[in-house]
């Protein structure tokens, strides 16, 4: 649970790597952790974007976009996390199919990369489509290169890579090439424009969820989601699912129900933290 | 006469979230003691599940030695406050006692409660660490909810190395997640549990057996017996259009909120949660009378329990209805949901339902509920809270390869030996019966610690 090295690796986006050995020897692809960082904190669940089993370390990156999650986002190298729980979830399954497209937006690509990777190692040609907001945004270039057979970039401003989004580089890709599968995580609007996209080329496609959860193992069922008409836990049915079966509006309403009381929270610590 | 134990004024209580029941006064507990008439043949001792020597410790509580009251208690049972607290006494050893025939029984999980209160304000720990150099074995213990303590404590007294796995950031279970503060208070959990630190044993929290080990992987850490005791934590849902509208929780969640991440104390605490004006409850068990007294205090102006039976059939203790409807809690009997309501931004503003009437008893010996056509209504709320069971949590069925499980998905045992088809893993509680009570959990755990040992001793 000690964080052995840390890295702002764009704009309040932190990579952490964090000593687990239990977790790390289990861990596969698709596989996340919960943690809290204080008795007071939220339970908090981040993919595993990457394991050493060997070394017994994982890759965490989070995102401060709350109360929680910047408090995380300023713990420092040597620091222990109060609580780590995991693996947690179902393994993406990693099968030969040929020509993937691992399709990334924002934060999306830690999540992404340890699936590109066991897909590239499986014998499949990976083309990584990687998208964010603007040029410092961009994460884990490096990483993804590595296990790409090709990567191109998009960017809303278009200060990096193609100007647009992510889905224009798919719609490319698609009517240039044969792409066997697409492998889609990032913000719920763009998982949902990558299905839609995917859909008109009939190109079979599975995105990661990330609703909101409180324990990780099955019990509160606050991460439910609806795929073809049944409710799922994501927790532990996901948070891998065939995308073209997922109610992604349900998701985004689901998603945004305490965001004014996330967002009075955040702003309070911000108020207490200029008063110190 | 019985002694009523004082409570806190409904008017006050519906709106925090300290303890509702105060205990007995020290002048109450031996008046109440010395109604005891002290049974040769205790019926009482039959109807509790674990066995506590109860006229035994009523008649030392009498002669004014509550220390000593208390140490007969726990030879048999190691979570006597939160026993005296959330027990259903009223089906078991109250249910027996003689007394009852004509009169009142004697108020038996009152007295409990007053022992174990009585001996936490001593802060002695009157139990001593076991040897650990004459350890007899290890044994892994799966899941901290009460039948996991139970066998812990026993095991640990029989003088086996006990360590026990959690999934949670804190042990106890339903006694951490699901019975709310004002029933049962935390402190009170965290007392308890930490008299099973003092008997060695070890508490593994944020330990998710099935994932982060697996039973065999016990085995070959050098455990020499599981026993699992996993509970019943898989909420069930309506399976009715709606149902995952934002403000639909399952009690599970609300519950998980509230008491494990002290969503109450938002805030100060970062875990939120949203309370509309208006709340519906959905179930008639006490984990629903928790949620519907929890909305409450979360500030909700109108709270209902919709149930589709009558009052007779509501699986709730008596006292939980009584004190709910105290407190303002409105009952809509043979009403059965069938739909959940959104506005446009997928958060819940009514649901519709359909009054029932009762027909013939089913399997379950309960009268039937049967829609009565054009019975439609429709309740505006914010909030829905689905308490309506709980069953198997599939994460370590599903990581135990083998596992012999029954029809409805719970483990199977042997009645006797409590061992499962695997040698040398044993299963108890909610995760063999279905969700029951706390104190049916705690006797399988009793029953299991036997088990485990008789079955470890004739190995060797």
């Amino acid at each position: 649970m000690k964080i052995i090295e840390k890295k702002e690796i764009a704009p309040e986006i932190v990579k952490f790597l964090v000593s687990a050995p239990l977790i790390a020897k289990k861990a596969e692809p698709g596989h996340f952790i919960i943690l809290r960082h204080k008795e007071k904190g939220e339970r908090i669940p981040l993919t595993i974007a990457d394991f050493d089993r060997e070394k017994g370390t994982i890759t965490l990156v989070c995102q401060g976009i709350g109360k929680s999650t910047v408090e995380i986002n300023r713990m420092e190298k040597g620091d222990s996390f109060l609580d780590l729980l995991g693996p947690l979830g179902t393994p993406y399954p990693i099968n030969k199919v040929g020509t993937v497209a691992c399709v990334a937006g924002g934060l999306g690509v830690a999540p992404l990369y340890p699936k590109a990777k066991a897909l590239h190692e499986a014998g499949n040609r990976v083309i990584s489509l990687i998208g964010a907001q603007r040029k410092e945004m961009l994460i884990m270039t490096e990483e993804i290169t590595a296990v790409s057979d090709q990567v191109s970039y998009s960017t809303d401003d278009g200060s990096f890579g193609h100007k647009g989004f992510v889905t224009d580089l798919l719609r490319e890709l698609l009517s240039e090439e044969k792409v066997d599968e697409i492998v889609a995580v990032g913000p719920v609007p763009m998982m949902a424009a990558t299905v839609k996209v995917a859909k008109e080329f009939n190109v079979p496609i599975v995105v990661s969820l990330n609703a909101l959860m409180i324990d990780g193992t099955g019990m509160c069922g606050g991460c439910r989601v609806t795929v073809d008409g049944e409710t799922k836990f994501c927790c532990v049915d996901g948070p891998a699912f065939d995308g073209a079966l997922v109610d992604f509006d349900e998701i985004l309403n689901r998603q945004k129900y305490y965001r004014d009381m996330e967002k009075e929270a955040f702003h309070r610590c911000r108020l207490e933290d200029a008063g110190k | 006469m019985r002694q009523n134990m004082p409570k806190q004024n409904p008017e006050i209580r519906r709106r925090n979230f300290a303890e509702v029941a105060e205990g007995f006064t020290i002048k109450q507990a031996k008046l109440e003691a010395e109604r005891c008439l002290k049974c040769k043949k205790p019926r009482c001792v039959q109807g509790c599940p674990v066995e506590v020597n109860i006229p035994g410790f009523i008649s030392l509580l009498a002669a004014e030695q509550p220390g000593a009251a208390l140490a007969k208690i726990k030879e048999k049972n190691n979570l006597p406050a939160i026993c005296g607290r959330v027990c259903p006494q009223e089906n078991q050893c109250e249910k027996e006692c003689v007394l009852g025939r004509k009169g009142d029984p004697i108020a038996i999980g009152a007295l409990e409660r007053f022992c174990a209160d009585w001996g936490r304000t001593q802060q002695t720990n009157e139990q001593s660490h076991p040897d650990l150099s004459t350890t007899m074995g290890k044994v892994a213990i799966v899941g901290s909810g009460p039948a996991g303590l139970t066998a812990a404590a026993d095991l640990a007294l029989m003088g086996y190395k006990v360590t026990l796995f959690e999934s949670l950031h804190a042990p106890g279970g339903v006694l951490r997640y699901g019975i709310p503060e004002f029933r049962l208070p935390k402190a009170i959990v965290d007392y308890e549990i930490g008299n099973l630190a003092n008997l060695g044993v070890e508490i593994k929290n944020n330990f998710l057996i099935g994932q982060t080990l697996t039973i065999d992987e016990l085995f070959t850490q050098g455990y020499q017996a599981v026993f699992i005791g996993t509970g019943a934590g898989l909420p069930y849902f309506l399976r009715i259009p709606g149902e995952n509208l934002s403000g639909v929780y399952s009690a599970n969640e609300f519950l998980t909120r509230v008491n494990l991440m002290k969503a109450y104390r938002f805030p100060e605490y970062d875990t939120p949660i949203r309370i509309g004006k208006r709340v519906a409850v959905v179930g008639a068990g006490n984990v629903a009378m928790d949620s519907a007294r929890t909305a409450l205090r979360l500030g909700a102006e109108e709270v209902s329990i919709v149930y589709r039976r009558s009052r007779e059939e509501m699986p709730a203790r008596l006292e939980e209805i009584e004190n709910a409807e105290e407190e303002g809690v409105k009952l809509r009997l043979l009403t059965n949901p069938i739909e959940i309501l959104g506005d446009e931004s997928g958060e819940v503003k009514a649901m519709v339902c359909q009054k029932m009437s009762l027909g013939e008893p089913d399997a379950s010996g309960r009268r039937r509920p049967i829609p009565i056509p054009d019975s439609e209504i429709t309740l505006s709320v914010e909030t829905v809270v689905v308490a309506v069971g709980q069953g198997p949590n599939p994460i370590l069925l599903r990581g135990t390869k083998g596992l012999k499980l029954n029809k409805r998905g719970y483990i199977e045992v042997d009645p006797e030996t409590m061992m499962t088809n695997i040698p040398g893993v044993f299963a108890g509680g909610d995760i063999v019966t279905g969700a029951a009570t706390v104190i049916a959990a705690m006797g399988a755990g009793k029953r299991a610690a036997r088990a485990i040992e008789s079955y470890l001793t004739q190995e060797k």
